[in-house]
């Protein structure tokens, strides 16, 4: 396996606080990896600064040994999924998943709607194209914009909580498609989560943040973290306790 | 309401809760809480405690809650701050005879209670004040400085391939703030016109002089007012709408959205933005002029007993090509300066939609001054150059 995206000596965090001190790690292409963390410990903001929306501070980002990964600078290399979906509230929720299939490919228009069909298939939002996004229920927007996120058919995709605010069924099959994107195309998938059922169904690797020790406490296969850790604070997590639990 | 009205404390008062305070021996205060502590009580518990336990007590104080037959979190609360309030003045308490779910509520609570230090407040000088403020308005500049610089490299990129620039979507722009302005813009100008000229009127007729009103009407509108009232119009509809949508893209991550599918903000939304206004304004300048003379038509011809003929030919004998044709650049230019200045305080927004609204009172506030400087300047230029 060969690592997709590597990051060296990151230090994040926001102009009055840092979040991660000096922390390196590696993601190989081919796997589902997530990066796991309390509410509030920069799952959220690490994202942004591997998809190149923020600059680091100190510390490098490289994504197919190129970095820091620049936006705006052609067809983009991969897909993203925001917390909030950040679906674009003035276009139609096929204007948005059309709107990156127009910009970077040259398919005639009825190309392109049948592509934006297919991914809301995906996702089971059939017939949702001539809606805006202000009509749909919140998972419903969660789910259009994962399938914006894969309408350029990326080889690497980010999702920050896909499964929050999803029903068991649909969190269920949505863990599903990513196995199976993940098992067909090679697809790798970098997802922020607190989801633990989605964790051990579909995570090949995780990485735990901690932000009061800023760094990563845990890091490798979340079952046998699950079944194999000592630290407390990595044993709280996996095993879904409070503090003071035995 | 009703059993709290039957049962009576052992203090004689008439609440659905008791507190008694004895003294068992052995340098121990004893609290015994009972009956039913509810949140509605709680201002009376909260005195009662309060005057009993002071700082002063001597020896230790025992809270006996085997005598609750009910607490709710509220009351539970201001328990564990009392008691926490008297173990940092060095007194020693603790808890007893808590029961099944007081108990459970008292674990629930019990925890460090002390007040979470506010952050601490730096007084600022007035020198202080002045200094952060110059030093915020000069950021300021300097952003809006990178910000303009940023644009040129926008558009030079657009030149280069015309086809990655976001064209479908200047037309629905212009639509919006172009052909939707036309009514309040012929409005407004027709009633600067009107007023000018009857204003105009009152002191030429002093002198039979009425028909240089007409004069007076075609260079102030064709040379300031025209363009100025439109921009004003402009700024106050279009800008401030620009600046609303931009910044709400921005807070609510819609920006970075379109970054990551490959789309730069400048590229794909203030460009459009820009070019609409710098084609929008010259038109609707024109059209401002028309209305602006026309209204002082109707004062000549009603109030001054002119001719339409003669004020007419008057005019065009006043007004030269020249005059029109400067007013119409500095509209574009002013369109130019709104669409900049508006884009940037959108894409500057943070924080919500407070920031927004604070982002779009500056971009019209900004954009008016900057509006009339651009004008004084291109005023002093014309007069400089004899124009
Ligand atoms: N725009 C911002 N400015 C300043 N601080 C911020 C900003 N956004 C987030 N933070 C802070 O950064 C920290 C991490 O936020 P982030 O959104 O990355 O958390 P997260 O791990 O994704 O949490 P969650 O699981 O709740 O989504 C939080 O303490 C938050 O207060
Ligand atoms: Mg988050």
């Amino acid at each position: 396996m060969t690592a997709l995206i590597t990051v060296t000596d990151l230090t994040m965090g926001w102009s009055d606080h840092d979040l991660l001190e000096r922390q390196s790690f590696e993601v190989n292409r081919g796997e589902v990896f997530a990066i796991l963390g309390r509410s509030g410990c920069g799952k959220s903001t690490l994202l942004r600064y591997l998809t190149g929306l923020d600059e680091a501070k100190s510390g490098t980002v490289t994504i197919d040994g190129i970095g820091p990964p620049s936006l705006e600078a052609g067809r983009p290399a991969f897909g993203v999924m925001f917390q909030s979906g950040a679906l674009f509230g003035s276009m139609t929720v096929g204007e948005n998943l059309a709107l990156a299939l127009a910009e970077w490919t040259d398919l005639p228009p009825k190309a392109v709607a049948a592509i934006v069909r297919a991914k809301l298939r995906l996702v089971g939002l059939q017939g949702s194209e001539y809606k805006h996004p202000s009509e749909l229920s919140g998972g419903m927007r969660k789910r259009a914009a994962i399938a914006r996120a894969l309408t350029l058919e990326p080889s690497l995709i980010f999702l920050d909580e896909p499964s929050a605010g999803l029903d068991p069924v649909s969190a269920a099959e949505l863990d599903q498609l990513i196995l199976t994107l993940n098992n067909a195309l090679g697809l790798t998938v970098v997802l922020a989560t607190h989801d633990l059922d989605s964790i051990f169904m579909i995570a090949t690797r995780c990485i735990l943040l901690d932000r009061e020790t800023k760094s990563i406490i845990a890091r490798g296969d979340p079952r046998s973290l699950r079944d194999g850790s000592v630290v407390p604070a990595v044993h709280q997590f996996f095993s879904r306790t409070t503090k003071d639990a035995k | 309401m009703q059993d709290r009205r039957n049962e009576v404390s052992r203090d004689g008062s008439d609440r659905a809760f008791s507190v008694e305070f004895l003294d068992p021996g052995a340098g121990v205060v004893e609290v015994r809480l009972g009956g039913k502590l509810a949140f509605a009580d709680a201002a009376s518990l909260w005195t009662d405690l309060c005057t009993h336990l002071t700082p002063a007590i001597s020896g230790d104080v025992r809270f006996d809650l085997s005598a609750i037959e009910s607490i709710d979190g509220g009351a539970m609360a201001l328990l564990v701050q009392v008691k926490w309030n008297l173990q940092t003045a060095g007194v020693r308490c603790e808890f007893v005879g808590g029961a099944g779910t007081v108990q459970t509520i008292l674990d629930l609570y019990e925890g460090e209670a002390a007040p979470t230090p506010r952050p601490p407040h730096v007084p600022v000088g007035v020198f202080a004040m002045i200094g952060n403020q110059a030093a915020a308005g000069l950021r300021e500049i300097q952003l809006g400085l990178a910000f303009i610089g940023s644009m040129v490299l926008a558009f030079a990129g657009v030149l280069r391939r015309p086809h990655s620039g976001n064209w479908h979507s200047v037309a629905p722009i212009m639509n919006r703030t172009g052909a939707d302005a036309v009514p309040i813009v012929l409005l407004i100008n027709f009633l600067v016109g009107f007023a000018m000229a009857f204003q105009a009127a009152v002191q030429l007729k002093q002198f039979g002089a009425n028909i240089y009103v007409a004069d007076l009407v075609g260079l102030s509108i064709t040379r300031e007012l025209g363009p100025l009232m439109t921009a004003i119009i402009v700024c106050g509809r279009s800008g401030a709408a620009f600046a609303a949508e931009l910044g709400t893209m921005k807070v609510s991550e819609e920006i970075d959205a379109l970054r990551t599918l490959g789309f730069g903000p400048l590229r794909f939304l203030v460009f459009p933005r820009m070019l609409a206004l710098i084609f929008v304004m010259p038109v609707l300048t024109l059209l401002a002029d028309l209305a602006g003379v026309t209204g002082g038509v109707l004062v000549g011809t009603i109030n001054l007993d002119l001719t339409l003929t003669g004020y007419i030919q008057q005019t065009q004998r006043a007004v030269a090509a020249w005059d029109v044709f400067q007013g119409v650049v500095k509209s574009g230019v002013f369109g130019f300066a709104i669409a900049l200045i508006s884009c940037h305080q959108g894409l500057s927004a943070a924080g919500g939609a407070e920031g927004v609204g604070h982002r779009t009172t500056a971009a019209v506030v900004t954009s008016l001054l900057t509006i009339i400087i651009i004008d004084a300047g291109f005023t002093l230029l014309f007069f400089e150059l004899h124009l």
